[in-house]
């Protein structure tokens, strides 16, 4: 039963992540003792531009790429924006056509940054995945055009957890000399990543989702990839993104990824186990359905779901007053009048998205916690459907 | 967004929710393509003053707490204050809402309205309630809003008409 303390259980892993204390040792040193400015001369910046190349040499290496095709940056969506516009711009004026292909999935990050370049004048198609959350290849290659000149779609869905085949994607992309851009910013960590077999131009990747501080990530952009910076000024990562390095970070995000990999081969199978206990355990109730192909490419610890008859924010914040936290994908959590552009991507009607639950499990998360969330949520939902005016009409009596 | 601690005290336990079996006066408002219905039953007495309300709402928590509160503000009231009760008054009674919520508090006060006209309406009366906000097509629910973006997507047109 139910204790009375109360008590703390984040499911919300593919929102944000604690940093690892492991990783908070790594970059401590950066900020009173080694703070030098690692493009300063004397000896305290040249200790900076060590550590800060080290991080580069590491991640780089972690990921399949030269240290030279590592750019450090502030976010997971200045990456993104980076290589939207970057490659866009760049590849157009290096003769490229003007047509962008964008998975209609995409995380706002990169979604945004698409219609923008749309108003310049851009021609954009928006190529919506299958109701198995999937971006099928022979899709892609129905829009690709002589003018595709980038193809952005993301590796993992930051909602759903799919995983996309991205190297198939970027092979098609390359047929055309178009280039592939992928916000891997969910997937880094939990699937082999390698840029050489992958064969992408371009991708994004940010700390805080890995165990890494927010405020931090990198962008990969391949030796001759066309690229226009956003950022300029003092001429750092190689003229690409200039602003001083934020040392303690790249080492951050560095060490983060170093920490998943080495972990991975135990980890994974760990938090699927608990993943599949959310999905079974959720199923359990009556009108309720998983979102996405069950056997598809998945992130381990990613769980998406629907409660029909329910309205999601009312259920995360009877959740909260149990200490438990996850995400919805309905329309009052937003803000806007519009439930998840993700679901309604792959099929669902708006009634049913504004259900959604999305449980994600993470290095904390322990057997324990998923079993207080299966313990906690079934009263949630009788309530609230039992508060329903509609639930009885639209899906039967049995709550 | 925050709530304040009056809005989560009703969500957390609303007041008197339920289906009166034999009402004088029903009102069902809102879509669940847009996430949100209310339905309020009133009881009125030969005085035209309502004696008891009950809600079901599905809705976030801004919908049942503005569902919630309406029926406590609206109990004793004749039906012509009834009907006068403005959203503005429900979001101050529930000590003000986020902005992106201030529709939430259209759709108590429609209900309720909604309600009141249809005893009426049984009884042969001329409905009293005026127009009914959330069932204008050029209703806006974020007009009051300052910070949330507008959506001028197809759901979002659809929303705006609560059926």
């Amino acid at each position: 039963m139910m204790s009375d303390t109360p008590r703390t259980v984040y499911l919300d892993y593919a929102a944000t992540t604690p940093v690892d204390p492991r990783v908070v040792e790594a970059m401590l040193p950066f900020f009173t003792e080694r703070f030098g400015n690692p493009n300063s001369l004397y000896a305290l910046g040249r200790d900076a531009y060590r550590a800060l190349e080290a991080a580069r040499e590491s991640f780089a290496a972690n990921i399949g790429a030269q240290p030279a095709e590592v750019i450090f940056t502030g976010a997971g969506t200045e990456g993104d924006n980076a290589a939207v516009f970057g490659i866009a711009h760049a590849g157009r004026a290096r003769g490229k056509g003007n047509h962008i292909v964008v998975s209609a999935f995409e995380h706002h990050a990169v979604l945004e940054p698409v219609h923008r370049l749309e108003k310049e004048g851009f021609e954009v198609s928006v190529l919506k995945p299958r109701e198995d959350g999937i971006i099928h290849p022979e899709d892609l290659a129905a829009v690709l055009r002589d003018e595709t000149v980038l193809v952005t779609i993301m590796h993992a869905n930051n909602e759903l957890g799919t995983v996309q085949p991205v190297r198939e994607l970027a092979a098609l992309t390359h047929e055309k000399d178009g280039y592939f851009h992928t916000d891997a910013i969910q997937a880094l960590g939990k699937v082999d990543w390698n840029a050489v077999d992958l064969g992408v131009d371009a991708a994004s990747f940010s700390a805080h989702k890995i165990y890494g501080p927010k405020g931090v990530g990198a962008l990969y952009l391949k030796r001759g990839t066309p690229f226009e910076p956003m950022l300029i000024g003092g001429g750092q990562e190689s003229k690409k993104r200039s602003a001083t390095q934020n040392v303690a970070g790249a080492t951050a995000l560095a060490k983060a990824l170093e920490l998943m990999i080495e972990e991975r081969a135990t980890e994974n199978p760990r938090l699927e186990k608990l993943r599949d206990r959310v999905i079974d355990g959720i199923l359990q109730m009556p009108n309720t359905a998983l979102n996405g192909g069950r056997d598809v490419p998945r992130l381990p610890g990613t769980a998406n779901l629907v409660i029909k008859g329910i309205e999601g924010e009312s259920m995360l914040l009877q959740l909260d007053n149990k200490g438990i936290a996850v995400s919805t994908g309905s329309a009052c959590s937003s803000g806007s009048l519009e439930p998840s552009h993700v679901l309604l991507s792959i099929g669902l009607a708006p009634e049913i998205a504004h259900g959604s639950i999305r449980v994600t499990v993470g290095r904390f998360t322990t057997g324990e916690d998923v079993e207080y969330l299966l313990e906690v949520l079934p009263p949630i939902v009788e309530r609230l459907r039992a508060m329903s005016p509609v639930y009885a009409k639209m899906f039967g009596a049995s709550s | 967004m925050l709530y304040s601690d009056k809005v989560m005290d009703h969500f957390n336990n609303p007041r008197n929710v339920g289906v009166i079996d034999d009402a004088d006066g029903v009102g069902e408002v809102g879509n669940p393509v847009c996430g949100d219905v209310m339905k309020i039953t009133i009881k009125v007495d030969d005085t035209d003053h309502i004696t008891d309300l009950k809600f079901q709402t599905l809705g976030c928590g801004a919908a049942i707490a503005t569902s919630s509160i309406v029926t406590e503000m609206a109990k004793g009231l004749s039906i012509q204050e009834a009907v006068a009760i403005t959203k503005r008054q429900v979001a101050e009674e529930l000590g003000g809402l986020p902005p992106a919520k201030m529709h939430c508090s259209v759709l108590a006060t429609d209900g309720l309205k909604v309600a009141v006209d249809d005893y009426l309406k049984k009884h042969g009366r001329e409905p009293i309630a005026g127009e009914i906000l959330s069932e204008n097509p050029d209703f806006d629910p974020h007009a009051e809003e300052e910070e949330a973006p507008v959506d001028t997507s197809a759901n979002a047109e659809a929303c705006h008409l609560h059926e």
